[in-house]
C-alpha cells in the first residue's frame, strides 16, 4: 500500500456527530495525485512512488522540468514528492496513474501530517518561547517583552549555546504526528482530519500513515 | 480547480440547519434536545430566554436562560447540532439590546420581558 498523499490545507470548522458531540477537524484538499516515476530497490535501493500534485502551466516551467515531465510522459506537475510503498505493491502503479484519497486512507486511520508553518518574522521570546516577560504596571520601565538575564557572571563568562531567544520563527516544516481522520469525501477529495494542522490554508500538505502504533480511541458521547 | 476558501464555505454552509425558526435575543423558546443515556435515547424539553445569540455558519449557539427552582440555569445550545430535535417559539420578546445579560441580576418581576405585537 502507499503511505500518503498530497494536499492542500483548506481550513477548519466543527462538526458534529449524531450524538452531538463537536468535533474540531481540518479539511484537508487531497489529490488526486499523479504518479510521475518510481524508486525501485534495484536502482535506487527503496520502494517509493514519486507523485505530482496539481498540474503546472507549460509556461512556468524551467527547461529541466519540462524535459523531465516529457521523459516521463505525464503533465507538468506543480509539487513533486516521494512517498514509500512496500515493494511487492510497487508494480500495481503504473506512471501516469491518478491516485485518489479513497485508495490510501480510510475513516478512523491515524496519520502523520507534514506542512510549514506560518512565518511570523523576527519574533521576541514571548511570542517566540512562551516566557513570562514582565509587568505591564507598577514601575516597569521600558522593560516589558525581555527575556531577562541570559546567563550568570564571570563563571562561565559566556552564554550557554542554544539560549532561548529572539530570532526568526515560523515558517518551517512540521509534523503533527497521530492525527485521526473523521471523514473521508472521495466525491470532493477531501480528508477531514481531528486537530489541527501547520500551515495557512492553501498550503502544502503531506498526510503520511501514522509511524506510531495506532492506539485505539474510545468513542463515548 | 476551486479555491480553498470556497471549499470551506461549502461545507459550512452544509451543516446549517434551514428547518430552525427565526430565533433572536428576549424570545421565550421551547428547546427539544435528544440525550443519549447508555443506548436509551429520550428528549429533553428545556423553556427560557434566550439572552444570546452568537452567529458563526455551522458554529451558531443560542444561550437560553431560565429559573429552574429559584436557581437561575443558563444552557448553551448548538443550533446546527443533530441532537436538537426542534426550537419552538413560544413569545417574541421586546428588547433593546442584544445581549441581555442584565437579566441575571435580576429577580421576579423585574426580569420580565415585554411580548412584542
Amino acid at each position: 500500500m502507499l503511505s500518503g498523499i498530497l494536499g492542500k490545507k483548506a481550513g477548519m470548522t466543527t462538526l458534529f456527530d449524531e450524538y452531538g458531540n463537536a468535533h474540531n477537524v481540518t479539511v484537508i484538499v487531497a489529490g488526486p495525485c499523479t504518479v510521475v516515476n518510481k524508486r525501485t530497490l534495484e536502482k535506487d535501493g527503496y520502494a517509493a512512488l514519486q507523485l505530482g500534485y496539481e498540474t503546472e502551466k507549460q509556461k512556468n516551467l524551467i527547461k529541466p522540468a519540462e524535459g523531465y515531465f516529457r521523459k516521463q510522459n505525464v503533465a507538468p506537475q506543480k509539487y513533486l514528492r516521494e512517498f514509500r510503498i512496500d515493494k511487492s505493491a510497487l508494480e500495481t502503479y503504473q506512471i501516469g496513474q491518478e491516485i485518489k484519497v479513497e485508495t490510501v486512507f480510510g475513516k478512523g486511520d491515524f496519520v502523520d501530517v507534514t506542512g510549514t508553518t506560518k512565518g511570523r518574522g523576527f519574533a521576541g521570546v514571548m511570542k517566540r518561547w512562551n516566557f513570562a516577560g514582565f509587568p505591564m504596571t507598577r514601575g516597569t520601565h521600558f522593560y516589558r517583552r525581555h527575556p531577562g538575564s541570559i546567563g550568570n557572571r564571570e563563571w562561565p563568562g559566556r552564554v550557554m549555546k542554544g539560549k532561548k531567544m529572539a530570532g526568526h520563527y515560523g515558517n518551517e516544516q512540521v509534523t503533527i504526528q497521530h492525527l485521526r481522520i473523521y471523514k473521508i469525501d472521495p466525491k470532493n477529495n477531501l480528508i477531514y482530519v481531528e486537530g489541527a494542522v501547520p500551515g495557512p490554508a492553501g498550503e502544502l500538505i503531506e498526510i503520511r500513515k501514522s509511524v506510531k502504533k495506532a492506539v485505539k480511541h474510545k468513542h463515548k458521547h | 480547480m476551486k479555491t480553498v476558501k470556497t471549499v470551506m464555505n461549502l461545507i459550512e454552509k452544509r451543516q446549517v440547519r434551514e428547518d430552525l425558526p427565526d430565533i433572536r435575543p428576549g424570545d421565550t423558546v421551547r428547546v427539544h434536545q435528544k440525550i443519549y443515556e447508555g443506548d436509551k435515547e429520550r428528549i429533553q424539553v428545556f423553556e427560557g430566554v434566550v439572552i444570546k445569540r452568537k452567529r458563526a455558519h455551522n458554529r451558531s449557539s443560542i444561550t437560553v436562560r431560565k429559573i429552574s427552582y429559584g436557581v437561575g440555569v443558563e444552557k448553551i445550545f448548538f443550533v446546527n447540532a443533530p441532537t436538537i430535535e426542534k426550537i419552538e417559539l413560544v413569545t417574541r420578546g421586546k428588547i433593546r439590546r442584544s445581549r441581555l445579560y442584565y437579566l441575571k441580576e435580576l429577580k421576579g418581576k423585574a426580569a420580565r420581558i415585554e411580548e412584542e405585537r
